[in-house]
């Protein structure tokens, strides 16, 4: 079975970017929508919403657990807040209020991370967040997404709207390739099926989407049906899917920019293990921290391209059967 | 709800009598920091705010948060007093199943304002509100109380910060200041002193009263809601186990329930 659509994957806008554009639409649309920014603003991209509505931009400063803190009292009150920041600040600064002020008593905030992975690239290290999906999934209530390219981030940021309840989005800093050219729709905990395939199923998120499609292009060329997903929902997973990947095609390589610690892969693994254990293999980030450079030499480096989910896919074809 | 300051001293009793008993029935929890706080909650419950215990969650109410979450005990005795929750559950407190958490729990509780007892939390959530409630046009006033030794933690001051900065001039953060914290005098773990020179400069209109005199908080809330342009903080000098001699003061009775003996005798100085 041959790939029938020839994906281009352009250079498209960043997730966050497009989370800051589709912002700005909803703040039209609701008046009840407000976003907190811990002064990164022009970088998170809420500086678009900041400039049409500054009366629903509330400036933190430099302080996100006070920033969560707020978007919970925020919400408690009845607004529906987007609390913004780089996920390795929001996150990591923010959990102890993302736990207490809004898993625990299951409040009704949006926090979206920035400059997420280390596709940040040469800020280095500590602004980059390889940690905050494990840490935002371990709480209960919680939604947890991924998206892949523009298109999917605004839809899935206007269903973070409109669901009652906490969600984290994650997105990244760099352009991230056009996945979707309109016609599909998005829904919190349904993964997409990007590309049909029988002999074995790429799950992945972000970035990776895109490798995971140049990937299962390469291995087609050589007969392998490679069938991907794109989980951009973490949590909750969509386990129907996972079901039919193992059982349909019988192995399984997750892949994304993350640490393999705690992040999409170990919950697919999980849910693998409950329904129908097959072979897999993990593309993501080995138990280290990486380094300044350019997003692409990284990505190299550290094993998150292409080349990386093709070895994968080798790898877990060989133990299959 | 206004009511007489007789009516108030006979309701303080009465919320001192059942922090005791909750706390003895429990076996566990923090009667010292809940016997501090006394007059400075009823004086909001029964006098102050614009509550209605049959319309728990009207819009326009005025909100109280227990950022000390570990003061259960007294909010419950002046919630169920005050008609929002079961005056006869009060001594399953701690228990399994109980609406009576160990620290408020608004899953439990829905006329609570907000789950707390992580210590720094609350007055961010009190500025969220009270934020919430200026972009509504809504008139109503958000109220914190915080301990002297949670004010140690740094999200408060970022929220002090974030309070002037952003004039919310809604909110009132109430610091019970009775020098004891879990591991004993505030001085002696880490001094909070000159407390209310650093709310000052931290830019909030700022008051000190001593937390046992009703008069005196009632005029303090007062005094908070016609303070424009900033948010106010008082700064209430209290006692730890205010009304039972043997727990005054007394750094043990902050984490410690009183046994039946200790029960026993407290309720007699609190007849």
């Amino acid at each position: 079975m041959a790939i029938k659509t020839k994906f281009e994957l352009k250079p498209g806008p960043a997730t966050r970017e497009a989370f800051g554009r589709v912002l700005v639409e909803l703040g039209r649309e609701n008046r009840d929508i407000v976003v907190c920014d811990a002064d990164l603003s022009k970088s998170t991209m809420t500086t678009y919403f900041a400039k049409e509505f500054p009366d629903r931009f509330i400036s933190c400063g430099i302080a996100e657990a006070n920033m969560v803190g707020i978007a919970a009292g925020l919400a408690y009150a009845g607004k529906i807040p987007f609390a913004s920041s780089f996920s390795a600040f929001v996150v990591n600064k923010g959990f102890e209020q993302m736990r207490v002020a809004i898993a625990y008593p299951n409040v009704n905030v949006k926090i979206v991370g920035t400059h997420s992975g280390i596709s940040i690239g040469e800020d280095g290290p500590s602004q980059m967040s390889v940690e905050e999906t494990s840490l935002a999934c371990s709480l209960p209530g919680f939604i947890v997404i991924a998206p892949a390219d523009e298109s999917s981030t605004k839809a899935l940021i206007r269903q973070a709207a409109a669901h009652v309840g906490p969600v984290f989005v994650r997105t990244g800093r760099v352009k991230a390739p056009i996945v979707y050219n309109g016609g599909q729709t998005f829904e919190i905990g349904k993964a997409v099926e990007v590309i049909e395939g029988s002999d074995v199923t790429v799950i992945a998120n972000g970035l990776l989407v895109a490798e995971a499609i140049r990937a299962a292009e390469a291995l087609d060329a050589e007969g392998i049906s490679v069938r991907v997903l794109d989980m951009h929902t973490v949590k909750p997973l969509d386990s129907e899917a996972i079901r039919r990947a193992a059982v349909e095609t019988g192995a399984i390589v997750v892949a994304e920019e993350h640490l393999v610690d705690g992040g999409l892969g170990v919950r697919v693994a999980q849910s693998v293990v409950e329904q129908a254990p097959v072979p897999m293999e993990f593309v993501g980030i080995q138990n280290t921290y990486a380094e300044s450079g350019q997003p692409e030499e990284l990505l190299e480096k550290y094993g998150l391209v292409a080349r990386d989910v093709i070895a994968a896919t080798r790898k877990v074809l060989a133990r299959k059967k | 709800m206004s009511k007489s300051l007789q009516e108030l001293e006979d309701i303080a009793k009465r919320v001192r009598r059942d922090i005791v008993q909750m706390t003895g029935a429990a076996k566990s929890g923090h009667p010292g920091g809940s016997l501090s706080a006394v007059e400075l909650i009823v004086e909001l419950y029964f006098d102050y705010m614009h509550i209605d215990p049959q319309n728990p969650k009207w819009p326009d109410r005025d909100r109280f948060i227990l950022s000390k979450g570990h003061a259960a005990p007294v909010l419950y005795s002046v919630m169920a007093e005050a008609g929002f929750t079961p005056k006869d559950q009060l001594n399953t407190l701690r228990k399994l199943g109980s609406i009576y958490q160990g620290h408020p729990d608004i899953r439990f509780i829905p006329s609570l304002e907000a789950s707390t007892g992580s210590l720094g939390g609350g007055v961010s959530l009190a500025l969220g509100m009270g934020l919430a409630a200026r972009l509504d046009g809504r008139q109503f006033r958000t109220y914190v109380m915080l301990g002297d030794g949670e004010i140690q933690e740094g999200q408060v001051w970022e929220g002090a910060m974030f309070g002037s900065y952003h004039k919310v001039d809604n909110v009132v953060a109430i610091v019970d200041y009775n020098g004891i914290q879990l591991d004993g005098f505030v001085k002696d773990i880490m001094e909070v002193a000159p407390l209310a020179d650093k709310w000052r400069s931290f830019g909030w209109h700022t008051l000190e009263i001593d937390g046992h005199d009703l008069a005196a908080v009632r005029k303090a809330y007062a005094e908070a809601e016609a303070t424009k342009g900033k948010p106010t903080a008082i700064v209430a000098h209290t006692i730890k186990g205010k009304g039972v001699s043997f727990m005054e003061n007394n750094p043990k009775f902050h984490g410690v329930a009183p046994t039946p003996a200790e029960v026993e005798l407290a309720l007699k100085e609190l007849q």
